[in-house]
This record gives structure tokens, sequence and C-alpha cells, in this order.
């Protein structure tokens, strides 16, 4: 099994990469663009077949190491 | 007084505090390297700046979580002092020591140089050699060095008397244009609820000798002396 984590900066703290990302398109001409928020994305293999406990053990995972919960929000997507 | 500094892969000033604790103590601090899982029995852990693991993942993340660290917190809650210095302060601070966290510079740059630094509180073991409105010279030198916590934490730690320094100008005002971070309400370090434990960014064992341009960093080390003797 696999799983797949986006980690995403809450509402409210400020990301100045974003920012410069969305500036950068700008500059590119892409006049449409508005705000721009970065994150991340993580993969991870799991020698696990029940469903239940491998989004047990991803959800431990982001919450003591793959994200800072004062700042970041996750979201796994368990597939096979 | 009893010292260590824990290095990891990574770590860079960990000889400059060494220096510095050398000076304040006139004995050499004890080296612990991440993998050691026996800290020895000292009065005192260092937590240096640098680099740590490539600051992969979150600046201070995996060093947050590493064996060493683990037998650090354990300490700390036993009430031994801790102080974390730029790379340390976000490893302290990931591995829950402190409350918050050090995002991305605001305006995206990595800052090195003297920032106007003034002292907060006086009651804490690590600023007991400085006066309250006193105004420091101490270098900084980070790329993430923004603090960040939500405001009930940030009315908490001031409310407590847990902000050890904000960033100011040279008279001691604060503006967003001495602020070299964009950091939260001018937070330059703070103190744990128990404040043996102290996080900052700026560099204070970069300001120990005339030679640095600046000596101010001097009575942090000797007030952690004093107050352990």
């Amino acid at each position: 099994m696999k799983a797949r984590i986006h980690i995403t900066l809450k509402n409210g703290v400020l990301d100045p990469q974003g920012r410069a990302i969305a500036s950068a398109l700008h500059a590119l001409g892409f006049n449409s663009v508005g705000d721009v928020r970065q994150g991340k994305y993580i993969e991870v293999d799991l020698a696990e077949t029940d469903k239940g406990k491998a989004k047990a053990a991803v959800e431990q995972m982001c919450n003591r190491l793959l994200a800072n919960t004062v700042i970041e929000n996750y979201a796994i997507e368990l597939v096979d | 007084m009893k010292s260590a500094i824990v290095v990891f892969p990574g770590s860079n000033r960990e000889g400059d505090a060494k220096a510095a604790l050398k000076q304040a103590t006139g004995k050499d601090p004890i080296m612990v390297w991440h993998r050691d899982t026996a800290l020895p029995k000292v009065d005192l852990v260092l937590v240096p700046g640098g680099f740590s693991y490539g600051d992969y993942l979150r600046c201070g993340a995996i060093a947050a979580n590493s064996p060493v660290l683990r037998e650090v917190k354990a300490r700390a809650e036993g009430g031994m002092a801790v102080i974390g210095i730029c790379n340390g302060f976000q490893i302290i601070t990931e591995a829950g020591l402190l409350p918050g966290v050090l995002l991305r510079n605001a305006n995206l740059k990595f800052v090195c140089r003297n920032v106007g630094l003034r002292v907060e509180t006086s009651g804490s073991r690590f600023t007991a050699g400085y006066k309250k409105g006193q105004v420091l010279s101490i270098p900084v030198a980070h790329h993430d060095g923004n603090y960040f916590a939500d405001p009930r934490t940030l009315d908490e730690l001031e409310a407590e008397d847990r902000i050890a320094f904000r960033y100011c100008g040279p008279e001691g005002r604060l503006d967003s244009v001495y602020n070299p971070n964009g950091s939260i309400r001018h937070i330059a370090g703070i103190l744990n609820k128990k404040r043996n434990v102290l996080g900052l960014m700026p560099h204070p064992e970069n300001a120990i000798e005339p030679l640095h341009g600046s000596t101010d960093g001097k009575a942090l080390f000797t007030s952690m002396v004093e107050a352990v003797s």
C-alpha cells in the first residue's frame, strides 16, 4: 500500500514562498494569477494491507514528524 | 558549571558555542554526538546553530526526533537548563520544548548582520545579567527565523513575561524596519513556562570578543554560570 500525503500551510499563515511564486508568474505574463500557496507532497510505501491500520499509522507519522500542526494541515490518500 | 553541546550532522556553530562556554565556565563543554543516547550529567545543554540534517523536511524537524534530543527533552522537563541558538531554537521548538514555529524569513532572504536586540526580561537565568529594556548588538545569520505562533500563545507568552528578546532599533524602538525576518511581534527569543529553556535566533556566542565588534553576548553566558554556582 502507498500513502500519498499533501501538506499545506494553514489559512492565515504567511507563505512568502507562495508570494514569490505568484510574483514570478505575474512576471511571466500570467496575469490571471491571484494568490499562490505552496506545500509538500510525500509518498510513503507501507508494508500494510489493512486500510484502517495504515491510515492510523500515517496519521501518527504526520502528527509526529511529517507535518508541523502549528502551521500545517495534512491530507492522506491511500492507494493499493 | 558543567555543560554539553549537542552536535548534529550539519551543525556549524558548535565551535563558537564551545568557545563561549569555555570563556564563561573556564572548562570545555562536553560535545555530544546526535546518535548518543546517554547524555552526561550536566547543568546546561546547548543546541547550536547550523543546518542539522540539511534542514530536510522542516528546519530542526529531523534533529528534534533524534535519540539525544529525547533525552535532552526529558532532562529539561526535570529542570535542567537548555539553550537553543538559531537552528538550535528551531530544533527545540520542533521538539515541543517551546511553543510556536520558525518560518522562512518574510523577505525570503538569508540575513547575516548585527541586529538591535532589546532585553524584554531579566527574570531568567539566561538574562539576569542584563537590564530590562537594555539594547544589545548581536549578529543574526539565518534563513528561517520568522517566529510564528497563534495570538493566544503570543498573549500567554507576554502575560507570563516569557519573551526574552525582541528585535529593535538602536534606541530600543520596535518597528518593522528593524525586524530582520518578519517575526511576529518582533520576537527574537522566548522562554518556556519553567524559565529553564531559552530559544533565540541571534548568536550571542558570536558577540563575546572585542574582535567580534560586540561583546554584548557575554553576559548571557556569565548569567547562566552564576545561576548555577
